[in-house]
């Protein structure tokens, strides 16, 4: 029988993040999945950068790499490209993934690297207490944004399609079945897959916003959830402010390791030896 | 073919062409990088090798995602290098830090140039001595070393590595553009005439595993991701076991360790050369492509009757400070060339105090030391 | 662990209390209105009317509270 715990460092627990942070049903989703593939612990490694959502990997047993702010990606694709074998699965946030760390970001689904990309969209920096990110939508406030945001905001699912991502899809915590649904099809893609979460952080952003609880939060992600079906009939006015969920894209694509692999295989001399000589 | 005696071996190489072989020799079986001259040659020997040997080459889109990914493939078990220079080195301090701080060993070749900033991409200097020490943040461990011809730009990298692995800390390989592409012929050692070091496995079972274990000799035992041990790596402070800790007592603890592992073992790390030592009265210090100009200056003087000695730095950090204030007992003074504006010279000072002079030559107009500019020194001490 | 137990027949419901931080997310998802916040943690108050649909569990952040049906 399935029991969370199984996968859980429970004596590092209760969790850091604040009450009612949205991440805490991310991670059950994601052990959810991880289970119902019957993957094994050992085989799993979890990376995550810098942020709220990237101390995630501190609470679960598998091999697990808390990195530095925005390079998850990068450490995970030398993990992947030195051992194929295991599953690597990335814990980001949306600063972490797509401000400092943007670049990695787009250029691995460029590649298209096998790796499996769980973004946790709060639409704030959480860790450093709510300042403006790439995701906060225009005229929202931060810390850093008291007059409201004046900048455009990222559509990062759209961003990881553009560059190239084999699996997009886009969920909420509120949805906590889809969301599972779409990290099984994630992990289970040969190619580099992307999740958007979109959790609350009503700590930071939730407050400063006005937008109550935790529970009007995700009753608000509830509302405002569109599926991508329904939203390619709408107008972008219509999508205004609107969560577009759905799987944006699953496709088949030539996969940044294997390709590689293939090169092994032609080149490679059967002894393995070094020569000391060119 | 490599065994065919020795006659056979005489080969034309390039620093940067060795130093890759010499990685390939030692077992590195991952690379990634970012294109920057004056290293370059070192990712293009690689991709072509390295899945030759089953190992792995990637290009990667910056330097900072480089040092990313070669923490990550050690990690995962395989011995990982980057190459770089000046810029691409600044780029890769914050994960340095990370290295030394979550004890992973990583190879990092900075083929230095002129700086600040691009400075003299196509021209030499040594000006990331100190920068190869303090630049990323923190108090932290790190080994330096600096070849200073092709044969020793290959085995240096094997000790590089060797070095990595036996005290899980990055080590930086310090080249500079004439090093690295200048071309000598080599006989470079075979295989089996190489000592490899492994990092040391655990003993124990998975539930027993402190992947941060305070050892005798301050290195803890390393297991690679997937083999069945399941720990955390973080560059949070942390405990044995590897998760963060907030406790003064063992946050301390951590960083005294760290920090002390090297200077438990600098007997087995710093490494010299002496050449023409034991009569002098002039003691020249160099290290890399400098040393060079500083062999054939003590050459010079030795012919023109003077008592001139050569003592070549090996490993940069840690720095030879005990074994320089040994030599120093019958000098008149110290001359310390190098291609930047007296980053050694000034340890050096520290280390002598004011017992003798340390004179400095310094170039850093992106030209070589001329070694008649150090015999001019040597004659008007000696 | 300050484990709380509530049986009802065959359904079980077990509230971790040290775990709980009272963001009430389960309260007020629950369709049954099954649960109560009391003294800033959820508690069980009327277990009767649990259909065990496991919707609090499914959105607890902290894994605090699990619903089993035996
Ligand atoms: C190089 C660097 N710059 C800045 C920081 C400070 N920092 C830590 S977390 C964070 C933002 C995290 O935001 P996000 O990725 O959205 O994650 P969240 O906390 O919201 O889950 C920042 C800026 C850092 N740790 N490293
Ligand atoms: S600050 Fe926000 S994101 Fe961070 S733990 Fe608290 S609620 Fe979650
Ligand atoms: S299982 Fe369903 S009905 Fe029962 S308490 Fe939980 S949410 Fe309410
Ligand atoms: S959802 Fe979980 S943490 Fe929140 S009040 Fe209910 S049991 Fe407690």
């Amino acid at each position: 029988m399935f029991d969370y715990e199984t996968y859980l460092r429970t004596s590092k627990m209760p969790l850091i993040w604040c009450a009612g942070c949205g991440d805490g049903i991310v991670l059950k989703a994601m052990l959810r999945a991880i289970h119902k593939l019957g993957l094994e612990k050992d085989k799993i490694c979890m990376v995550s950068g810098i942020g709220c959502s990237s101390r995630l990997t501190g609470y679960v047993d598998f091999n697990t790499l808390h990195t530095t702010h925005g390079r998850a990606i990068t450490f995970a694709t030398g993990i992947k490209m030195a051992r194929p074998e295991l599953h690597v699965i990335v814990v980001t946030g949306d600063g972490d993934a797509t401000a400092i760390g943007g670049n990695h970001y787009i250029h691995a689904a460029r590649r298209n690297i096998d790796l499996t990309v769980i973004l946790f969209n709060n639409n704030i920096y959480g860790m450093t207490g709510g300042q403006v990110s790439p995701t906060t939508p225009l005229g929202k406030f931060a810390s850093t944004a008291p007059y409201g945001n004046f900048e455009n905001s990222f559509n990062i699912s759209g961003l990881a399609l553009a560059a190239g991502a084999s699996f997009v899809a886009r969920s909420t915590v509120y949805h906590a079945t889809q969301l599972e649904k779409y990290v099984e099809k994630a992990i289970l893609k040969k190619g580099f897959s992307v999740v958007e979460v979109i959790t609350q952080c009503p700590t930071t952003y939730g407050r400063r916003n006005r937008e109550g609880t935790a529970v009007d939060m995700m009753l608000a992600q509830k509302e405002n959830s569109i599926p991508v079906s329904r939203a390619r009939t709408m107008s972008e006015e219509e999508l205004e402010g609107k969560i577009v969920t759905g799987i944006l894209v699953d496709t088949e694509k030539p996969e940044c390791r294997s390709e590689y692999q293939k090169i092994i295989d032609r080149f490679s001399q059967p002894t393995g030896s070094v020569e000391t000589k060119r | 073919m490599a065994e065919k005696g020795k006659s056979n071996r005489v080969q034309v190489l390039s620093g940067n062409e060795a130093c890759a072989l010499g990685a390939l020799a030692a077992g590195m079986r991952f690379y990634a990088g970012y294109p920057i001259t004056p290293s370059s040659e070192v990712a293009e020997v690689l991709s072509l090798e390295l899945p030759k040997v089953g190992g792995v080459f990637i290009q990667m889109e910056d330097e900072i995602a480089s040092i990313g990914a070669i923490i990550g493939a050690s990690l995962a078990g395989s011995k990982s290098m980057t190459a770089t220079s000046g810029p691409g080195f600044s780029l890769m301090q914050e994960n340095i830090g990370y290295a030394s701080m979550a004890e992973v060993p990583i190879v990092i070749v900075n083929v230095m140039r002129g700086g600040p900033s691009t400075g003299l991409p196509t021209m030499p200097a040594q000006a990331d001595i100190m920068q190869a020490r303090w630049g990323t943040h923190g108090d932290h461990p790190v080994i330096a070393l600096a070849p200073y011809s092709v044969r020793e730009a290959f085995t240096l990298t094997v000790r590089a590595f060797n070095l990595a692995e036996s005290f899980r800390t990055p080590v930086v390989l310090l080249m500079d553009e004439i090093l690295g592409h200048v071309n000598e012929k080599v006989v470079l050692p075979l295989p089996q005439e190489l000592e490899i070091v492994d990092r040391v496995r655990p003993q124990v079972s998975p539930q027993d595993y402190l992947p941060y274990a305070f050892t005798k000799n301050g290195v803890p035992p390393m297991v690679s991701f997937g083999e069945g041990y399941r720990y955390h790596v973080t560059g949070l402070a942390h405990d044995e076991s590897g998760f963060p800790t907030n406790q003064p007592e063992k946050i301390e603890r951590l960083l005294l360790r760290l920090n002390g592992k090297l200077e438990k073992n600098r007997e087995n790390i710093v490494d010299f050369q002496v050449d023409d030592f034991d009569d002098a009265q002039v003691g020249v210090i160099s290290y890399g492509s400098s040393a060079r100009a500083a062999r054939h200056a003590v050459r010079l003087a030795r012919e023109a009757g003077i008592k001139a000695g050569l003592f070549r730095l090996k490993t940069i950090w840690p720095f030879a400070d005990q074994e320089i204030e040994a030599h120093t007992k019958h000098l008149k003074a110290w001359i310390v060339p190098e291609m930047n504006l007296g980053q050694i010279a000034h340890e050096v000072e520290w280390v002598v105090g004011r017992s003798i002079p340390v004179h400095r030559i310094n170039r850093i107009d992106g030209n070589p030391i001329n070694p008649l500019e150090i015999m001019a020194k040597i004659k008007e001490i000696a | 662990m300050n484990e709380k137990v509530a049986v009802a027949g065959k359904i079980e419901i077990r509230i971790n209390e040290a775990w709980c931080k009272g963001c009430a997310i389960c309260v007020e998802f629950c369709p049954q209105d099954v649960l109560v916040m009391e003294n800033g943690v959820a508690q069980v108050c009327n277990l009767e009317a649990c259909t065990a649909c496991g919707l609090c569990e499914l959105r607890c952040p902290d894994f605090a509270i699990t619903v089993k049906k035996g």
